[in-house]
């Protein structure tokens, strides 16, 4: 089996859209939560969000690349080229070395919705133009960066809800760790506009805290009403640690362990039991014991049924060891199919600047959160060993543990 | 629309749209040719013309256009006549 290792990062999130400025966010605990009247006006419950600006990628991509992009896949080429430079690989060495592509999605609704407006209109599906239908597929971000950045190796979609991006990682993990792929680009994306989470904020699922954006998003907190929807996108080169070596590539951590399970149980509703079977297998994947997990970047939420569920899930599971814990959706809001792949960025730069980001606005734990250590403020120390959580609705689990690099 | 009209609306789309060199337009010159085009690119040239010109252009309209000064004289066509 061979080692598989992070040779580079990106991120495009509302912390910042870069990673210089996304850690400086996660340093000072900065929300990226704002409250868009739109989403009202459009019928929203809740008009809280994260907030990215729409890139702009003329001079960047040509019109045929830009037409066939959705907003995720904008997001997600801006997300890549920083973590491809990071990593030393440009075209010429992606036509000549064969990397793949794994990335996160599960939705690209205003593509969709934006098409079938213009069919009621027009009458005349020719008129919806060239790119619509690479825009609304669900796979429009593996399609738009392997065509982009000249991948030749797999090139996949992983929907699997709000677990997406952490899937993404751990199954590329695991074909490079067996020797089928090299190399391979991973992430998430989430797009973030008023088409698609008007269905989940029909759930009842969205903060109603509208007056202090920022204090909306509050995980474990007591006092928590819900999720605070948000997007943009995250991208990790995964490689084996040869090619990384032979490469002269940087490497900015080891990803040692991937657990994963469903619930097999209720659609949205989460469980106990299938979140600790995804924790196990994950710490007998990377071969540790729990008193060897330094933090925990949590999934929660803010919803009060899904934080509570969790908490008891790692309670059971690290009794005992206590790593400190947090939620950095409580700055980001829920970056839904993204939210794997970014917290994995996250918790990378953590980790190279001996951090804990604050678990924002946890000011009153409840019974379960009350058991955990959450770090309510930032907490400066050296991570060795942490693991990310990730889950999504129909009870698809997923949990990384990334390790400092050491030869 | 005068025909003077049609041409700039349509130099600019191009332009514009198709991100071409405006000095590269010439009447004389290839359609095809200098704008590179591939068949998914005539479906945005029909969307880009039915938005400017109010018509819906066929695939067989753009057999018998090979120069610009074709392409401005069908639209001028299909909109003035």
């Amino acid at each position: 089996m061979r080692r598989v290792v992070i040779s580079g990062i990106g991120i495009y999130s509302c912390l910042g859209y870069n990673l210089d400025d996304v850690r400086d966010s996660l340093f000072n605990g900065k929300s990226g939560i704002v409250l868009d009247p739109d989403r009202k006006e459009f019928g929203f419950r809740s008009g809280l969000t994260g907030f990215v600006e729409k890139p702009n990628l003329k001079g960047l991509l040509h019109r045929r690349q830009r037409i066939q992009l959705a907003e995720e896949g904008e997001y997600a080429y801006l997300a890549t080229v920083q973590a491809l430079e990071m990593a030393k690989m440009d075209n010429d060495f992606m036509e000549a070395n064969e990397t793949g592509v794994i990335y996160g999605n599960d939705s690209s609704a205003r593509a969709v919705i934006e098409s079938v407006d213009t069919i009621r209109k027009k009458k005349d599906t020719t008129l919806l133009g060239s790119g619509a239908i690479f825009q609304a597929m669900n796979s429009t971000v593996t399609m738009n960066l392997s065509t982009i950045f000249k991948v030749t190796g797999i090139n996949l979609t992983i929907s699997a809800a709000c677990a997406s991006g952490s899937h993404s990682i751990g199954l590329a993990y695991v074909l490079i760790k067996n020797g089928l792929q090299d190399r391979v680009i991973c992430g998430g994306a989430q797009e973030v506009n008023k088409y698609a989470m008007g269905s989940f904020d029909g759930l009842s699922a969205f903060s109603m805290m509208e007056s202090d954006p920022t204090k909306s998003s509050r995980p474990f907190d007591r006092d928590r009403d819900g999720l605070v929807p948000s997007g943009g996108a995250a991208t990790v080169i995964l490689e084996s640690y040869e090619s990384a070596v032979r490469r002269g590539a940087p490497i900015l951590a080891e990803v040692i362990g991937y657990g994963f399970s469903s619930n097999g149980a209720h659609i949205s509703k989460p469980s106990i039991d299938g979140p600790i079977k995804s924790l196990k297998r994950c710490l007998a994947d990377a071969k540790l014991s729990v008193h060897d997990i330094d933090y925990i970047n949590a999934h929660a939420t803010s919803t009060p049924v899904g934080d509570v569920s969790e908490a008891e899930s790692i309670h059971r599971v690290f009794e005992g060891s206590n790593p400190w814990i947090s939620s950095t959706k409580s700055m980001t809001g829920h970056e839904c199919w993204m939210a794997g792949a970014s917290e994995v960025v996250y918790s990378i730069l953590m980790m190279q600047n001996s951090f804990v980001a604050p678990n924002i606005n946890f000011e009153n734990p409840d019974e379960a959160s009350a058991r955990l250590k959450i770090a309510e403020k930032r907490i400066d120390l050296k991570l060795d060993t942490i693991l990310s959580n990730s889950f999504g609705f129909g009870g698809t689990n997923s949990s990384l543990i990334l390790k400092k690099f050491k030869k | 629309m005068e025909y003077n009209q049609i041409v700039n609306t349509v130099n600019g789309f191009l332009v514009e749209e198709f991100e071409v060199e405006e000095e590269v337009i010439q009447d004389n010159a290839e359609l095809i040719e200098t704008l590179d085009l591939d068949s998914l690119d005539f479906v945005d040239l029909v969307v880009i013309i039915e938005s400017n010109f109010g018509f819906k252009a066929k695939g067989e309209d753009f057999k018998e256009i090979t120069t610009f000064k074709q392409f401005y004289e069908f639209i001028d066509n299909k909109v003035n006549k």
